[in-house]
């Protein structure tokens, strides 16, 4: 069944749709894969076996009666443990929640519910979504697919890595800082950070709120359209959800046209930092896009050079505030020290055994930068920065349509290369960080595979708020023009995975 | 390097809760002076005339209709709960015990 599972989502509901698949031939196929390699990947943190082949005989059975199905019915899908499920584990990669169960379903798992997609299961993270590598997962790292002794990028390495080694055709993931499009930039996977608001934040476990945002991981780029439209609208649930529809994306990457469309270069996003096969690649799908038609200008955006160290300043603030509720007593773990402890010192040994090393620093620098005296001098001044950022996305959609840039300054890093240096790790965000600060969407999607390493390289498309279609109408050209360069999709180059049990 | 010495720290995580060994304030001291130098020349970019934004996209008064939705049962709020008791949630002693 390996072709079953080398298929799109796009493929595969059609071959559904025309019964030449069932539903629990689709999903048993992706389940033998996660057996087969995930000992190797360490992707999921839970597999849903039981469930998710209920949901794919329901959905067999309704297409046999002739029931009207959503058309991705029967496609499977795999959740990053972030995001909230009746009748699973979350863990949010910490081992302050280890075997919790949450009682509600996130709005987009509802909606994966009522599309009656089979969810694979629960896709490892860094510990709450703070890291660039998933090496900071309580449960283990985990491993790039193109190379097993290196990173699969993070916070999603775990749905990034479950879509790249064919274990899903399709993962959620959430991008606070560039959280979904720096694990598929690495591992040669398409992945999306809608606008905010456009898809509800509802039961994603709040790392930051004011940057965080669930979106599609996938193989290709209508897929995630595809995706998109399923889990995005309006949620009353969340009151940041916009009340806008979500537009016609997958008409946008099926149409996928660029002649006349102006596309941004962002001149700060390139040159020093970035990796010589990096900026090649990047290079060269400039010059597919000019071939298409499109108009490449350069623009400028000057104060993203200040956007790294804002981000690092609002994230951990907001980030030390949500993770206040991991107190030890309405969920999770509870550490009693010895004697008759107050609540207090329940707390402070809960949250000491509870949260790994990057958490904590995260909460004591968000402490500091919310403290009294530091207050105006850094959380106050970082708000600030993010009006400039927002200024240059402005002024740069003057000039442009889309922006574009590299989505991380380096392909995969090997594991442990960057774990003790923190400043170094973070370092992987500085493309994609300033549209968290903005609001506005941003797609990364396979651009080649760098010389001097041979690993994959990112290629990220910018829109303004509201205007995610822009990305796939573009992004589907590209992929087309370099699919066509490389005689197939970029992942038929990746190794086989061995040593999987 | 900016000034956080290891007392500061210590201060820090006594507000947020974290229990830190010694070794750890150390640690932490060193890391969190080295990322403040790095980010703090946020302060230097802005001036007075250019307004905060706390959220991206602005909107305002969310409201909804003031009906009764749908809410967690007293069993489900107390599911995950590390200790429950009569219905309510367990905890150890608040105030200590003198």
């Amino acid at each position: 069944m390996t072709e079953l599972i080398h298929l799109s989502a796009d493929a595969l509901s059609q071959k559904l749709a025309a019964k030449e698949v069932s539903a629990v031939e689709a999903t048993q196929a992706y389940l033998d894969r996660i057996d087969a390699v995930d000992g190797a990947i360490n992707a999921f943190l839970h597999v849903n076996t039981d469930e998710a082949l209920l949901v794919a005989a329901g959905v067999d059975k309704a297409r046999t009666d002739g029931d009207t199905l959503h058309p991705l019915a029967g496609v499977p899908i795999a959740v990053k443990d972030l995001i909230v499920t009746k009748g699973q584990p979350t863990t949010a990669g910490s081992r302050i929640l280890e075997g919790w169960q949450s009682p509600y379903d996130a709005t987009v798992v509802r909606k994966l519910r009522a599309a009656r997609m089979p969810i694979l299961g629960k896709t490892n993270l860094d510990e709450f979504a703070m890291g660039s590598s998933t090496e900071h997962s309580a449960y283990g790292p985990t491993r790039n697919p193109w190379d097993l002794d290196r990173i699969p990028g993070g916070s999603g390495g775990g749905s990034a890595a479950a879509v790249a080694a064919f274990e899903a055709p399709l993962a959620l993931g959430t991008d606070t800082g560039g959280s979904i499009r720096q694990p598929g930039a690495v591992t040669g996977t398409v992945g999306v950070k809608p606008t905010y608001g456009g898809v509800s934040r509802y039961g994603a476990i709040a790392m930051a709120s004011s940057l965080d945002q669930i979106g599609p991981v996938s193989r290709t780029v209508l897929d995630s359209a595809l995706l998109h439209e399923v889990i995005g609208g309006h949620d009353p649930h969340d009151s940041t959800s916009l009340t806008d529809p979500v537009g016609a994306l997958v008409e946008a990457a099926r149409l996928g046209q660029v002649e006349g469309m102006r596309i941004g270069v962002i001149k700060e996003l390139q040159g020093e930092g970035y990796q010589a096969g990096v900026l090649t690649r990047f290079h060269e799908s400039l010059d597919l896009l000019r071939s298409a038609g499109a108009e490449i200008v350069e623009v400028s955006c000057p104060n993203f050079r200040y956007a790294l160290s804002a981000y690092y300043l609002i994230m951990p603030s907001e980030a030390s505030s949500n993770l206040a509720k991991y107190d030890g007593v309405r969920f999770g773990l509870r550490v009693v020290p010895e004697g008759t402890p107050t609540i207090e010192r329940v707390m402070g040994a809960t949250r000491a055994a509870g949260f790994g090393d990057e958490v904590k620093r995260r909460i004591i620098l968000g402490t500091y930068a919310l403290s009294a005296g530091y207050y105006d001098a850094y959380y106050g001044s970082a708000q600030k920065v993010r009006t400039l950022i927002q200024r240059d996305f402005a002024a740069a959609f003057e000039q442009a349509d889309v922006l574009i840039s590299p989505t991380a300054p380096t392909t995969a890093f090997k594991l442990g290369e960057k774990l003790d240096d923190p400043l170094a790790m973070y370092l992987n965000d500085v493309a994609t960080i300033p549209a968290n600060m903005a609001g506005v969407p941003g797609l990364s999607l396979p651009g080649g595979l760098a010389d001097e390493d041979g690993l994959p390289v990112g290629i990220q498309l910018l829109a303004p708020a509201r205007k995610d279609a822009r990305l796939y109408r573009v992004g589907a050209v590209l992929e087309s023009l370099l699919e066509a360069t490389w005689g197939g999709p970029l992942l038929a180059q990746a190794p086989e995975i061995t040593g999987g049990k | 390097m900016a000034e956080i010495n290891r007392d500061d720290v210590a201060h820090l995580a006594r507000l947020a809760h974290i229990d830190m060994t010694d070794d750890e304030l150390d640690r932490m001291a060193g890391e969190l002076g080295g990322i403040v130098d790095a980010i703090k020349s946020v302060s230097e970019v802005a001036g007075d005339d250019v307004p905060a934004t706390s959220h991206p996209i602005p909107l305002s008064n969310v409201f909804r209709d003031d009906v009764v939705g749908e809410t967690l049962s007293n069993e489900e709020a107390l599911l995950g709960a590390p200790d429950n008791a009569d219905g309510r949630f367990k905890v150890p002693a608040i105030l200590d015990g003198e």
